[in-house]
């Protein structure tokens, strides 16, 4: 059985927050023309070409300038990280590699591939959900952490 | 630069939906794949309201070969499923459900100043490095075996 964390659970602000999340993948479709794959953007600038840099590093400043900007107006929700430093950074070589070796992450395929219809972003999105839910059980509940 | 200020304009809003939904908490994300403790099912919720927008605006801009600024339109048209998406998705999986971040959350809750993500997002871009090295030594090899 499915216990629901009903004290956490916020449908509204998720279901508000995705329909930005929407309209901010919308507009850089419909503007620049390209997906809004997060891990993509940011790899490519490992291997750079001319003519391909401002755009990713203009999109990687507004994610990354969103809570400057939000905190001049209201006060950032928090943000919780119990990982301790080792596991952060195995998480993030895994992130790294995974993402680019799959050519996308929870933005290219999860959000756009889905909106596309894309099997084969169905694929990857299924892949890293089961990931994901199989390494919280073992973290969780096996080893107890 | 017009392709630049869209570009700001839509990470920001990106950012921003990130934060209202509470996914650049990762917390609120290890509660959402955590589905035999207390499950928090807001994740599904976020990927429902952007999946809905994002189906509209796809299926309005199929038919279109330029954008609105003027520029091609980039849209994947590989359809393989091969070992490569499968692997990368799986490895992927478990960096998330180890830490509860994917790279736009990581990014975000580096721009709200938060040491932890600084030290995910650099050895995220550790790992895209170690990824094009891989990758440039299976050309190499390739190469040289012709």
């Amino acid at each position: 059985m499915i216990d629901i964390a009903w004290s956490s659970f916020t449908p509204w602000t998720a279901l508000a927050g995705g329909v930005l999340v929407g309209l901010a993948a919308a507009s850089f479709l419909l503007l620049n023309g390209r997906i809004a794959g997060i891990s993509g953007i940011l790899g490519g600038l490992l291997t750079p070409s001319a003519g391909d840099i401002g755009w990713r590093i203009a999109f990687l400043a507004g994610l990354i300038g969103a809570p400057a900007l939000w905190a001049l107006a209201a006060k950032l929700p928090p943000i919780e990280i119990e990982a301790g430093y080792p596991a952060l950074i195995i998480a993030g070589l895994l992130v790294g590699i995974g993402t680019r070796y799959g050519s996308g992450c929870t933005s290219g395929h999860g959000v756009c591939g889905l909106s596309r219809l894309s099997p084969r972003s169905l694929a990857a999105t299924l892949s890293f959900m089961f990931a994901g839910f199989v390494t919280v059980f073992i973290i969780r509940h096996v080893l107890g952490v | 630069m017009k392709s630049a200020v869209a570009s700001l304009f839509a990470g920001l809003l990106f950012g921003f939906g990130l934060i209202v939904s509470g996914m650049a908490n990762p917390e609120k994300v290890l509660g959402f794949l955590d589905i035999a403790g207390l499950w928090d099912p807001s994740l599904a919720f976020v990927m429902g309201g952007a999946v809905i927008v994002g189906l509209v605006t796809f299926t309005f801009a199929r038919k279109r070969t330029l954008s609105f600024l003027g520029f091609d339109m980039k849209v994947p048209g590989h359809t393989h499923i091969d070992k490569r998406l499968i692997v990368g998705g799986l490895l992927f999986g478990i960096g998330w459900g180890i830490a509860g971040f994917c790279p736009g959350p990581g990014l975000v809750a580096l721009g709200a100043g938060e040491v932890k993500a600084m030290v995910f997002v650099a050895s995220m871009v550790a790992g895209m490095g170690i990824f094009e090295i891989l990758e440039r030594r299976k050309a190499a090899f390739r190469f040289a075996e012709h």
